[in-house]
C-alpha cells in the first residue's frame, strides 16, 4: 500500500503511529511555497506528499490515496512535515462541524447546486 | 484538475466539510457520491489494518489481522474558501472501525436504503442510533424512479424513530442528491445547540 510494499509502514513513519493535530480524512493540508531544495531531502513518501500539495489545499484523503501511502502513515508523515513548516495543517474555521455558520454555508451552497 | 488554491494564497483560509453516505452493499453509495462529486469518486484501498489509526509495527500478531479496505470519496467545492466532502463506508460491519475514522469531524450522515432490500441497510441504521454521535437522515434510492413500499412501511420495518428524516432520492441525479443533502444538515442544525 505504501508506494514501495517492501517497506513496512513501520519504518517509513519511525515507529511512530499517534499525531497531534485532529487529522480527519477530509482535513486541509496546503503549502504556501514550494521549496525545491527542501523538497530533495525528504523521504520518497514524504516528498511525494509534499508535490502533490503544491496543487492547492488538499484533503489528508486526496493525498492519500493519490500518492497511494495508507491513511495511517499519511498522517503521520503530514505530522511531519507540518512541524517542520513544509505545509500547513488547515484548522478550518470553525470549531465545531456543527457549527451553524458552517452548516448554513453548506446548505446554501448545496441549494445552488440543485 | 482544479483545485481551491487561488483562495489560499489570497489568504482565505479554505474550510472542509464533511457528509458521510452509509447503507449496506450496492444501495447506491457511490453513485450518490458520483452525481454531485467534481472529482471523479476516488475509490481506492486506504486502510491497511483494521484500527484506522494504527500503522502498527508488523508483530507477528499483526500481521495476520492485516487487512486493506477501499477507501470512497468525492468534492464539491461550494465557495472559493469552502469545500464538501462525500465519504462512502465501506459495507460490512467488520470495518466498522473505520467508520468510527470517517465519521469523525461529520456533519451529518445519510444512510441510503434499497427496498429491495432494506436489511442491507440495518446495521448502518443501528450504527448511527447506537454508536456514533453524528446526526443521520435514511433516504430511499428510487432505483426504478418509483417508490415500490409507502415511506411509512419503510420506517416501520426500519424502526425508525420519527424524529429522524425519511425521504426519498434519486441516487443518479444530481439535484435530488444536492437536496437530500441539505435536508441531512438541515437535520442537524435542528439537532444540535446554535453555538455546537
Ligand atoms: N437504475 C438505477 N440504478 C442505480 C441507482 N443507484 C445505483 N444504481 C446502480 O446500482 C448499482 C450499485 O450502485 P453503487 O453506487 O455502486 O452502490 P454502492 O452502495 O456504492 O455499492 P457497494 O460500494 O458495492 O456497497 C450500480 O450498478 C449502479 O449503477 C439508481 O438510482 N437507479
Ligand atoms: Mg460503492
Amino acid at each position: 500500500m505504501s508506494g514501495n510494499p517492501w517497506v513496512r509502514p513501520y519504518v517509513l513513519t519511525g515507529g511512530r503511529t499517534q499525531t497531534k493535530h485532529q487529522l480527519y480524512v477530509h482535513t486541509l493540508v496546503s503549502a504556501s511555497h514550494f521549496d525545491a531544495r527542501a523538497a530533495t531531502k525528504l523521504t520518497p513518501e514524504s516528498r511525494r506528499l509534499y508535490d502533490r500539495v503544491r496543487l492547492g489545499p488538499q484533503s489528508v484523503a486526496e493525498l492519500s490515496a493519490h500518492c497511494g501511502i495508507s491513511l495511517g502513515v499519511t498522517r503521520v508523515l503530514l505530522e511531519d512535515l507540518a512541524s517542520t513548516d513544509h505545509l500547513q495543517i488547515n484548522d478550518g474555521a470553525y470549531d465545531s462541524p456543527f457549527d451553524h455558520r458552517l452548516l448554513k454555508r453548506v446548505i446554501d451552497g448545496l441549494s445552488e447546486l440543485g | 484538475m482544479a483545485f481551491p488554491s487561488s483562495a489560499d494564497r489570497q489568504g482565505l483560509t479554505v474550510t472542509s466539510a464533511k457528509i458521510v453516505v452509509a447503507g449496506g452493499f450496492g444501495v447506491g453509495k457511490s453513485t450518490l457520491v458520483a452525481s454531485v462529486s467534481e472529482i471523479p469518486p476516488v475509490n481506492t484501498e486506504a486502510w491497511m489494518t483494521q484500527a484506522g489509526e494504527s500503522v502498527d509495527p508488523l508483530s507477528d500478531s499483526s500481521a495476520k489481522t492485516t487487512t486493506t479496505v477501499a477507501m470512497d470519496f468525492g468534492r464539491v467545492t461550494l465557495a472559493p474558501d469552502l469545500l464538501l466532502y462525500l465519504f462512502g463506508t465501506p459495507g460490512q460491519p467488520r470495518f466498522w472501525p473505520m467508520w468510527d475514522d470517517l465519521c469523525r469531524g461529520a456533519s451529518g450522515a445519510v444512510v441510503l436504503v434499497d427496498t429491495r432490500q432494506l436489511d442491507a441497510s440495518f446495521p448502518a441504521v443501528n450504527y448511527f442510533e447506537n454508536d456514533s454521535d453524528v446526526p443521520f437522515i435514511v433516504a430511499v434510492n428510487l432505483f426504478d424512479g418509483k417508490l415500490t413500499h409507502s415511506l411509512e412501511k419503510v420506517r416501520d420495518a426500519l424502526c425508525l424513530d420519527e424524529r429522524i428524516p425519511l425521504v426519498t432520492v434519486d441516487a443518479r441525479d444530481r439535484r435530488s442528491t444536492a437536496k437530500t443533502l441539505v435536508t441531512c444538515l438541515t437535520h442537524t442544525m435542528k439537532t444540535t445547540p446554535t453555538r455546537a
